[in-house]
């Protein structure tokens, strides 16, 4: 149902808009999703009660602010027309390292840049491994998934409580706009990267540099453009923020669990899907992607408010809503050429 | 000797050795094959049997590899597979009726063959990366599957169906007849015909082969078919031998282990040569890495980190860059490259 109807009503919408100023179809499929998400936003408000509540939209927030953080690193990586599977196992890895450093008694502030470091270093690793040895970013960072996820499990294998008087009050800590509104700081950490993203992709040499290699990695290098470092940083920055995802999830969850985020690196390449950047790189917008969590995160809380649906419809949902979504964008860049 | 040492299975060959070999001073009797009742029993049978599934799944992803593609679908297929042919048998009223089950088996590889067209069609004629066009059926096909059996493990108790993976013929486990025969089977096609050369033009360069005339799209479906269907066999024999539709556990993760059973077997993920033999093999030294933590004692979880580190090395040694990197900085007096790197 949904893919039916959600795509041709953005599409007429960019033609008017093309018409009027000259808006080009890169626009249409973040376009779409954010249809798509007025509209499962429309039939969850038309279906359940409180679900108009101001709150509802901003749990989803609180709820998947680690996520955004993730899907924003993916983002750069597939901007360039990599992937980077390691990103859940690097969250997990993050969370565990604090968890059992904060349990040792070390203070939280050197905890935090610590752990941030570990996974920016593991980024940089993979970035040159893929670049200077040519190896593939889906092989490569399958071995950084390995290797992250191995090392959370060496450190512990079982749950362990974070009880740090910091972690705690960040984790309680709430950000309140009246009664019962209010976002937790993680998603303010969240939309201050995100928003650092965006103006590094739009705005800098560096974030131009990204779309160029995305778009065709030869000419970028034919043009003078630093490919190397570009692409060895991009894998650094995702890996810096599957780490700040991590600690935003151990606020979160308030604990470290080697078997944490399960699965994420397919909820973020998911999102990034669904949010419009198209996967061979070049094209795509940060705000696509954190549509894309919105999307999903939008999908659970609708699954959550029936009680009915099991748990199983969201992964054929999010499987539609892929499908839809590819083939969305195959049909928009073939009319490009 | 040389030629042995320049082999391309020799590295691989050599680990598997040595992990056997390392297994002897922790279990004295690990070497030894007993016959009990008809049955073959020891730890190698172990290791082979463990080995079925990855193997059935490892030898389908060669083929999809060898096109230049890859398939994350596998898990979610054997996991149908498994909830499918547990359901037909769990409604029969008699589970032990060799007509139920062989149906049941039948409709789990049917459903397989449109699951690898979906997959097939995708990549091909609409133009998906491989990557994702199968991450779609990663995601929802777990989602099918529990979505058939409700969420529940459903448990089935036929003798017919518990024979396809714990069942003896001629002494020898009946899942090790079946992959041989698969292995054997697809060998004799693939490489007794000009099918398997095709499959190479076509991973080794679309375009070219394309122009040579050679149809890519119907190989490259067949490619993904073929991993399915080797997937729903692998489902089938994990399903008989836990006597269960695990909708979560069955191949979860498998499609990680099978890409790097395929890569240490010698294939190359750009696509184009590929070897049937070393994929197998992969997954034995795979299946063997496991049994070997269990029987050393070190706890399960140091397997991973000793993946990384396979993974790691294998991908270092294949990388053409790598190679000449090392080469330069061992020898200062400097010999032609081309003459250095075995091809």
């Amino acid at each position: 149902m949904i893919d039916v109807t959600a795509p041709p009503q953005p599409e007429t919408a960019a033609t008017a808009l093309r018409k009027r100023r000259g808006l080009d179809r890169r626009h249409i499929p973040v376009l779409a999703t954010l249809a798509l998400l007025a509209l499962m936003y429309g039939i969850g408000v038309g279906n359940y009660d409180n679900f108009s509540d101001t709150q509802v939209l901003l749990n989803v927030f609180v709820d998947n602010a680690f996520l955004l953080v993730v899907a924003a690193g993916m983002t750069f990586v597939i901007l360039t027309g990599g992937i980077d599977l390691s990103v859940g196992a690097v969250v997990a890895l993050t969370t565990v390292v604090a968890a059992t450093l904060l349990n040792a008694g070390w203070p939280a502030l050197v905890v935090l840049p610590l752990v941030l470091l570990i996974g920016t270093t593991l980024g940089l690793g993979m970035g040159v491994v893929i670049h200077y040895f040519k190896v593939e970013p889906f092989i490569a960072t399958l071995a950084g998934m390995f290797l992250a996820r191995g090392l959370s499990l060496l450190i512990n294998r079982n749950s362990i409580p974070i009880t740090d008087p910091f972690w705690t009050s960040m984790a309680q800590e709430r950000i309140r706009f009246g009664p019962g509104v209010f976002i937790s700081t993680s998603v303010v950490i969240a939309l201050v990267v995100l928003l650092a993203g965006a103006f590094v992709l739009a705005y800098t040499r560096f974030g131009r540099t990204v779309y160029a290699i995305g778009g065709s990695a030869d000419s970028a290098l034919l043009m003078g453009l630093p490919v190397g470092r570009t692409r060895i940083a991009v894998y650094t920055i995702s890996g810096f923020c599957s780490a700040l995802g991590g600690v935003l999830l151990s606020f979160y969850m308030l604990s470290g669990y080697s078997l944490h985020a399960q699965g994420m690196e397919l909820d973020a390449i998911a999102a990034v899907v669904i949010g419009g950047v198209i996967l061979t790189g070049g094209s795509g917008y940060l705000f696509g992607t954190v549509l894309g969590v919105l999307v999903l995160g939008l999908i659970q809380t609708i699954i959550t408010f029936q009680g009915t649906l099991s748990s199983w419809w969201t992964k054929i949902v999010i499987g539609i809503l892929l499908f839809a979504f590819i083939v969305l964008q195959r049909l928009v860049t073939r009319r490009n050429r | 000797m040389t030629t042995i040492v320049r082999h391309r299975l020799f590295w691989p060959a050599a680990v598997l050795v040595v992990l056997l070999v390392s297994n002897v001073f922790f279990s004295p009797r690990f070497f030894t094959i007993t016959l009990q009742d008809g049955h073959l029993y020891g730890s190698l049978i172990d290791v082979l049997r463990s080995a079925t599934p990855l193997a059935l799944v490892a030898l389908g992803m060669t083929m999809v590899i060898a096109t230049g593609g890859i398939d994350l679908s596998v898990g979610s297929v054997m996991a149908i597979s498994g909830a499918v042919s547990c359901l037909i048998i769990g409604d029969l009223s008699d589970q032990n009726s060799v007509g139920g089950v062989l149906l049941a088996v039948g409709a789990a590889i049917v459903l397989a063959l449109v699951l690898g067209v979906w997959n097939g069609v995708l990549v091909s004629v609409i133009g998906i990366q491989p990557i994702i066009a199968t991450l779609i059926l990663m995601v929802a096909g777990r989602g099918i599957a529990q979505l058939l059996t409700d969420g529940q493990i459903i448990n089935v108790e036929s003798a017919p169906f518990r024979v396809i993976g714990a069942g003896y013929a001629l002494a020898i486990p009946v899942s090790v007849i079946i992959v041989a025969v698969v292995v054997a089977v697809s060998v004799l096609l693939i490489r007794r015909s000009a099918l398997g050369v095709l499959v190479e033009a076509v991973g080794a360069s679309p375009t070219a082969s394309r122009l040579a005339g050679i149809r890519a799209r119907g190989l490259t479906i067949g490619a993904y078919v073929f991993a399915a269907v080797c997937a729903a066999i692998a489902g089938l024999i994990f399903a008989s031998n836990v006597r269960s539709a695990d909708s979560n556990a069955a191949g979860n993760l498998i499609e990680l282990d099978a890409i790097l059973a395929v890569v240490i077997g010698g294939t190359a993920l750009t696509g184009g040569r590929f070897s049937i033999a070393g994929s197998v093999l992969g997954a034995v030294l795979i299946s063997a890495l496991d049994i070997t933590t269990i029987t050393v004692g070190v706890p399960a979880e140091t397997t991973l980190l000793f993946k990384a580190v396979v993974v790691v090395i294998l991908c270092l040694s294949q990388s053409a860059a790598f190679r000449a990197a090392v080469f330069r900085r061992r020898r200062t007096a400097p010999v032609t490259p081309a003459a250095e790197v075995p091809a």
